[in-house]
């Protein structure tokens, strides 16, 4: 195809993906409590409720402590794991493997459900209130996002050369020297990768965390679905704003420290 | 890095503790949501042990038939879209040089990281009769006055398009950007046009990387549970809505478990679908 169709092409696909998020930036400067576009008057103060408003920063708190907590707990499962496979490559450590590409090839609905069911259960099992805490949510977040850590740490560790490890183990080093001197360093930009992912994925989260806690522990996403419902306000639309610079912060800082296209040509390995 | 299996507790210690939170949080909510699903309900308790196929029984009704037949058909339709727009896209983006295509990616992972709930709000916006598109087209004289497009059928399927598309782009990235650029080239230098080495070399090539990214896409987008609620009409509501509802509202856990695991074996089905067409890549 020729140039000037493909730039055509190109700049309507670009202006599809970019007008929602045009308009979201749009309406979240309205000055009156209205979603508007072109917004009328100019007004930061949808921000400022967003950070001051107890309930809108009650839910800013949550979703803040699942991502971080819950990213961190999927790359404690996913790096040991994504290890053991590429040391020892034995069947049941692929089994577990497959498990945690798991949540990410059926629709999130049916994985929340059985967090639901998991929680209620086991709850009544122990005595303790644990559907509806936000303990839940966490782990469930975690299991649930394990898929993105486990696939960058993987490829992290695939690509280590085989003579850098051989080299050092005819130096002497054994396994948990090698780890920590050769493995570690080479793969923490895949740690971190796999940990921003997780986190921003988290971030953003509605159905898991709507059926494990959705009605006490009040995340970002569930508070704009319940506005959506009752009540409209522009701040909705500020949270989605701030939503989408985290999202381009973070993998921007992913592209200018990491091999985003290489990151990229792997993540969907897990299909093959 | 290859070696003697493991021995011992010493070695294996690094697998055991992921394994027993992938077996405890992931398999158990699994196995447990499968005997729940031939469980009893109990009005205002949750539910009793028992084996009955009554929740199974329940989908052959033609409200549920209807619901299952309409997730189908709007998400196949919808991948169907996705695809064809991402196919294309995506080789174009691949062609590019290392800097745009960093950026464009950017921008896919940013729109994919996107909560459902945030793409529904914005597009029952966009399409609104108050801040939507309708304005633009008043503004420029080609309407009388603005118009509300949403709820309804198209207002639904763009949005499971958009939901879809960054996906879509990412489950087809690895095999245009492996894809030799002397292919294109030859055909190029045997007289064929840029559309016809487009239509008559590259699609077929990649005939099967199409029919695997439009299954995982399909999955995906059978998945949706808050753009049918957002963007459609009551009648427009998904499997996935329903297993939701059900589950929350209507306090019916066992039937939403059948609905699910019934949802959950069809997903699988397609996906090891499309594991053999890889396989069929990988050996040609």
């Amino acid at each position: 195809m020729n140039n000037i169709g493909r730039n055509i092409f190109m700049g309507a696909v670009l202006a599809v993906l970019l007008a929602p998020l045009v308009v979201l930036g749009g309406v979240s400067l309205n000055e009156p409590k209205q979603l508007l576009f072109p917004p009328e008057g100019f007004s930061l103060k949808w921000y400022v409720e967003l950070i001051t408003l107890p309930d809108w920063l009650n839910a800013v708190k949550n979703s803040l402590i699942i991502a971080i907590t819950s990213a961190f707990l999927s790359v404690s499962i996913a790096f040991p794991l994504a290890y053991f496979l590429w040391r020892y490559r034995v069947f049941y450590a692929r089994i577990l493997f497959g498990l945690g590409l798991a949540p990410f090839m059926l629709p999130p609905v049916i994985t929340a459900l059985g967090f639901l069911i998991f929680w209620v259960d086991v709850g009544q099992l122990l005595n303790l209130q644990l559907y509806g805490s936000i303990i839940a949510t966490i782990v469930s977040h975690a299991i649930f996002f394990v898929t993105l850590p486990l696939v960058t740490i993987s490829l992290g560790l695939e690509s280590i050369e085989a003579q850098v490890i051989e080299a050092a183990s005819t130096m002497g080093g054994d396994d948990r020297t090698i780890f920590r001197t050769v493995v570690l360093p080479l793969v923490r930009p895949y740690l971190i990768s796999g940990y921003a992912f997780a986190f921003v994925l988290s971030l953003n989260e509605y159905i898991v965390a709507y059926m494990v806690a959705g009605f006490t522990v009040e995340t970002l996403p569930i508070k704009i679905f319940n506005s959506l419902r009752y009540g409209y306000t522009p701040v909705m639309a500020s949270v989605a704003v701030v939503f989408v610079l985290v999202a381009i912060l973070v993998f921007g800082l992913i592209a200018r420290f990491g091999d985003l296209p290489k990151l990229m040509g792997a993540w969907s390995n897990k299909e093959t | 890095m290859n070696g003697a299996p493991p021995k011992g507790l010493q070695q294996h210690s690094a697998v055991i503790y992921p394994a027993v939170m992938l077996l405890i949080f992931f398999v158990a909510p699994f196995g447990i949501m499968l005997a729940v699903s031939f469980y009893h309900r109990v009005e205002s308790a949750f539910y009793e042990p028992a084996f009955e196929l009554a929740n199974y029984a329940r989908f052959l009704t033609a409200f549920f038939g209807k619901a299952l037949g309409f997730s189908i058909w709007i998400a196949a339709l919808a991948s169907a879209i996705s695809v064809a727009v991402a196919f294309p896209f995506t080789y174009f983006m691949t062609r590019l040089g290392r800097p745009a295509q960093v950026r464009w990616l950017v921008l896919i992972l940013a729109v994919l990281s996107l909560s459902e709930v945030i793409i529904g709000f914005a597009w029952s916006s966009l399409l609104s009769r108050t801040a939507g598109v309708s304005n633009i087209l008043v503004w420029l004289g080609l309407m009388a006055q603005p118009e509300a497009w949403t709820p309804a059928f198209s207002a639904l399927l763009i949005g499971l398009v958009y939901l879809g598309f960054p996906y879509t782009v990412l489950v087809l990235y690895p095999a245009l950007s492996r894809l030799d650029p002397e292919l294109a080239q030859a055909s190029r230098m045997l007289g064929a046009s840029p559309f016809k080495t487009f239509f008559l070399v590259i699609v077929p090539v990649l005939r099967n990387a199409i029919m695997s990214a439009f299954i995982m896409v399909f999955v995906f987008d059978l998945g949706a549970y808050i753009l049918p609620q957002v963007l459609g009409k009551p009648e427009h509501w998904t499997l996935s809505v329903h297993i939701t509802d059900q589950a929350v509202f209507q306090s019916n856990i066992p039937f939403a478990a059948a609905l699910a695991i019934f949802l959950m074996l069809v997903s699988l089905a397609l996906v090891s679908l499309t594991m053999l067409l890889g396989q069929q890549r990988r050996t040609p």
